[in-house]
């Protein structure tokens, strides 16, 4: 008897043994989805404050240019750490690549559970920092997400804050690296028979190569940060000219893990749209093969690719020709993917779902970020450009907005799925409109403040720059209300409880997820399924 | 502030549509609703300028063909229209054809890239050598050591100290003055923190890193104030700490040069950062 009731309760579990000892994909995904909304809620209202800041000339609702720097801070580094790689790898990867290849659960289900909870002390660390003393000026750290000495070494930020940021990445960088392991090992162990890496979704191909990266890249970070720590308090001078140490040396290893990176936040959203542009065209991926190697080719490229970041810094002409090189390449797997989608779409089917929505205004978006990468790919050019806000409208519209809409593709595509209801059409495609009409209008103007020479990370500007800036802020307001309408469309699902189908998509859905109910049972594939 | 908005929308529109053509572009400093590069004041700036427009064309255009393809897929494929989808999945030309020509196109930009590269780090034989150093206060150092070396602070004026027609946030107390069509050879370093010393006009932004000395040239081709600002994330007052060079001719160069030789009277053995405060002792 006593056994039989541990035993239910070791297959159902609830309360806290259910959510705090989460050994479950699904709950774990769902954990780091409630989690990422959380982070995305403030990263999005942190970027708000700045946009209000920056609306017009003047120093208005900062206090001072170091409470703006550590906001702008802070923005960055939520956004990246807890925000998109906790959505889509943590969340929707969790949720969907066991389901999707056919495995009951991830391969190491416990670690799944530490991956998860690092994070958590890893964003309450970053929280922390942000209310301990800095530098003289104030709380928080304020020297950008890149973290660059001297600016964070003792002599810039003398305070605790610093060290609490390096313990969070230290953090958020195991828990990210335990869950790299854990998906290489579920991906290239655990798939069902029949289900051949060639036949994988490309979702969870995407995921296997951001798994790649993540476990090569993370330790470089690790490394440096740790320099970091003891140049800080330990007395090393592996930055600091003064004991032979060169401040350069970290900008070459945060870069080396910095690159990598950014194609480690924006893949995974290239394997949600292959996805959901398939489904609603109603027609397999064009150019399976190609699509998935162009992510490998993007990865392996993204590592040598690292110093476009540092053109200014004084680099030798072989270099600076090299590094541009090896990043024009990357435009060609990049081209090869953009192109496939469209053509998965031609001779399609299409229905104009939400999730559709959004991977076209991805694919528009994307392109647009990936042409101004080729033009600031140009040494020469990005000496012009470089710490501008052109720099800030380039990478905003490829791996953040890229990233984001990916995110909101994967939400609404699955939502249906996760918790067996559906969501209203029509507050989907008002989130998605307010949004693509918002953020187009806050980044593209600032390619223009960019190429006019505005520089990046400024409390305030000349007055010249400010049409374009109360542009790009009226923008921000509307995207802000898109966020709120996000959040009424998730409390109106939840209070309408419209039952959703286990294929709510039609004939275009063919992967595995769609074939168990919605929501899953708390175990799925308890029985292989045979993969023709 | 809504009436604000109001006419910033109306402003924005304009100027995209053509209609009003953004305020006559100044020399040398931003201007209100730009939307392209500062006019050029050097020859390396020319080549940016003229670089940057082939690149605006390639990319308009790319961006252009992919839109239109999309905009056609979603008008012609929807299931409205087509409600039988197609079974196609694999084209190998078509896929050649889209690996190839990106190709092509690279190695359209990268050949006058290269020759762009070349010239912005090949400094030609030069007729002065400045130094610029950004300190760990927030202020440029200009140093002339062709001419005995001495040196001065260059901090930005603060709004109450603003002459009529100063640009605020870029106007400074004393400007690195340069003969203007003389090829001027600078030097940058930084104490003790990193900033990047830009002037948008020049096409020159190089990094003020502390522990090393980088170099980068220009020559300027018109007389005139040319401003920038600090490019490299380094504190509290990095919005602060503007860049100003004043383009003089040769004959008003000479002469500013015997002033600011007796003004700044260098103190030979000290580092710079102690001449500035000679520099600030002689001027009181």
């Amino acid at each position: 008897m006593a056994y039989a009731a541990a035993h239910a309760d070791h297959h159902n579990p609830t309360g806290i043994r259910r959510w705090l000892f989460s050994t479950n994909h699904k709950d774990i995904g769902t954990l780091y989805l409630i989690e990422a909304i959380f982070a995305g809620v403030l990263g999005g209202l942190f970027s708000a404050a700045m946009r209000a800041e920056l609306a017009e000339p003047g120093v208005q609702f900062f206090h001072s240019a170091h409470a703006f720097n550590a906001i702008a801070t802070a923005h960055g580094v939520i956004m990246i750490f807890f925000m998109i790689m906790p959505a889509l790898i943590g969340g929707f990867g969790n949720w969907f690549v066991p389901l999707m290849i056919g495995a009951p659960d991830m391969a190491f289900p416990r670690m799944n559970n530490v991956s998860y909870w690092f994070l958590i002390a890893a964003l309450l660390l970053l929280v922390i920092s942000m209310f301990v003393p800095g530098d003289a000026e104030g709380m928080g750290f304020a020297g950008g997400w890149t973290i660059y000495p001297p600016l964070s070494s003792k002599a810039g930020q003398p305070g605790p804050a610093m060290d609490c940021v390096i313990f969070a990445l230290h953090l958020a960088g195991a828990s990210s690296i335990l869950g790299a392991i854990n998906f290489i090992t579920t991906i290239l162990n655990m798939r069902a028979p029949g289900m051949t890496l060639h036949k994988m979704p490309l979702f969870v191909w995407s995921i296997l190569v951001t798994a790649f990266l993540l476990l090569l890249a993370l330790p470089v970070l690790a490394g440096a940060i740790t320099m970091l720590l003891t140049d800080r308090n330990f007395g090393t001078t592996f930055f600091d000219p003064q004991g032979g140490g060169d401040p350069l040396l970290f900008q070459h290893l945060f870069w080396f893990f910095g690159h990598p990176e950014v194609y480690i936040l924006v893949l995974p959203a290239f394997g949600v749209v292959s996805q959901v542009i398939s489904t609603f065209s109603k027609k397999p991926v064009f150019g399976y093969l190609g699509m998935a190697y162009a992510m490998v080719a993007i990865g392996a490229i993204g590592f040598v690719v690292w110093a476009h970041h540092m053109y200014t810094v004084g680099m030798s002409f072989p270099a600076q020709a090299y590094f541009m090189v090896a990043t024009m390449v990357i435009a060609v797997p990049t081209g090869i993917k953009v192109f496939s989608w469209i053509a998965t779409m031609w001779g399609g089917s299409i229905e104009f779902k939400t999730p559709m929505l959004w991977a076209i205004g991805f694919i528009f978006l994307f392109t647009l970020g990936g042409v101004t990468g080729v033009v600031l790919s140009n040494a020469g050019v990005d000496r012009s450009l470089h710490d501008t806000y052109y720099v800030i409208a380039h990478f905003h519209y490829t791996m953040s907005l890229g990233a984001t809409f990916g995110i909101f593709c994967a939400w609404y595509y699955w939502f249906p799925k996760m918790t067996g209801y559906l969501y209203s059409e029509f507050l989907g495609k008002l989130h998605f409109w307010l949004t693509f009409v918002g953020v187009n209008m806050v980044f593209f103007p600032q390619h223009f403040l960019g190429l006019s020479g505005m520089p990046r990370r400024y409390v305030d500007y000349p007055d010249a720059f400010a049409g374009w800036n109360m542009v790009s802020s009226i923008g921000a307001a509307i995207s802000t209300v898109g966020l709120f309408v996000f959040l009424y469309a998730i409390a109106d699902a939840f209070l309408k409880k419209r039952k959703a189908a286990d294929n709510p998509w039609g004939v275009g859905a063919t992967t595995l997820e769609w074939t168990v109910s919605s929501p899953p049972p708390f175990h799925t594939f308890e029985t292989l399924p045979r993969i023709k | 502030m809504l009436n604000r908005i109001h006419q910033t929308a109306l402003t924005a529109f304009f100027v995209l549509a053509g209609l009003v053509p953004a305020a006559a572009a100044q020399r040398g400093q931003p201007s209100p609703w730009e939307i392209n590069f500062q006019p050029a004041a050097t020859p390396i700036m020319e080549f940016i300028e003229t670089f940057h427009n082939w690149l605006l064309v390639i990319i308009t255009l790319i961006m252009v063909f992919v839109t239109v393809m999309l905009g056609y897929c979603m008008y012609a494929f929807s299931a409205k229209r087509n409600p039988k989808p197609s079974k196609v999945t694999h084209n190998t030309p078509l896929e050649i054809v889209w690996t190839v020509v990106p190709v092509l196109i690279l190695v359209g930009i990268a050949i006058p890239s290269f020759r762009l590269l070349y010239d912005q780090l090949t400094v030609p034989k030069s007729d002065l050598t400045v130094k610029a150093t950004g300190t760990a206060q927030w202020t440029w150092t200009y140093a002339y050591p062709d001419n005995g070396g001495f040196s001065f602070d260059s901090n930005m004026l603060k709004d109450n100290e603003l002459k009529p027609g100063q640009p605020r946030l870029l106007a400074v107390d004393n400007e690195l003055v340069v003969p203007v069509n003389k090829i001027v050879r600078v030097q940058v370093t930084g104490e003790g923190i990193i900033h990047s010393w830009s002037v948008p006009s020049f096409g020159v932004k190089i990094d003020a890193v502390t522990g090393r000395l980088n170099e980068t040239w220009f020559k300027a081709e018109h007389e005139g104030i040319y401003y920038g600002q600090c490019s490299q994330l380094c504190g509290k007052n990095h919005a602060y700490m503007p860049i100003a060079v004043r383009v003089v001719s040769e004959k008003d160069f000479a002469a500013w040069l015997d002033q600011a030789k007796k003004k700044y009277s260098a103190v030979p053995g000290l580092a710079p950062g102690n001449v500035a405060s000679a520099a600030e002792t002689a001027r009181q």
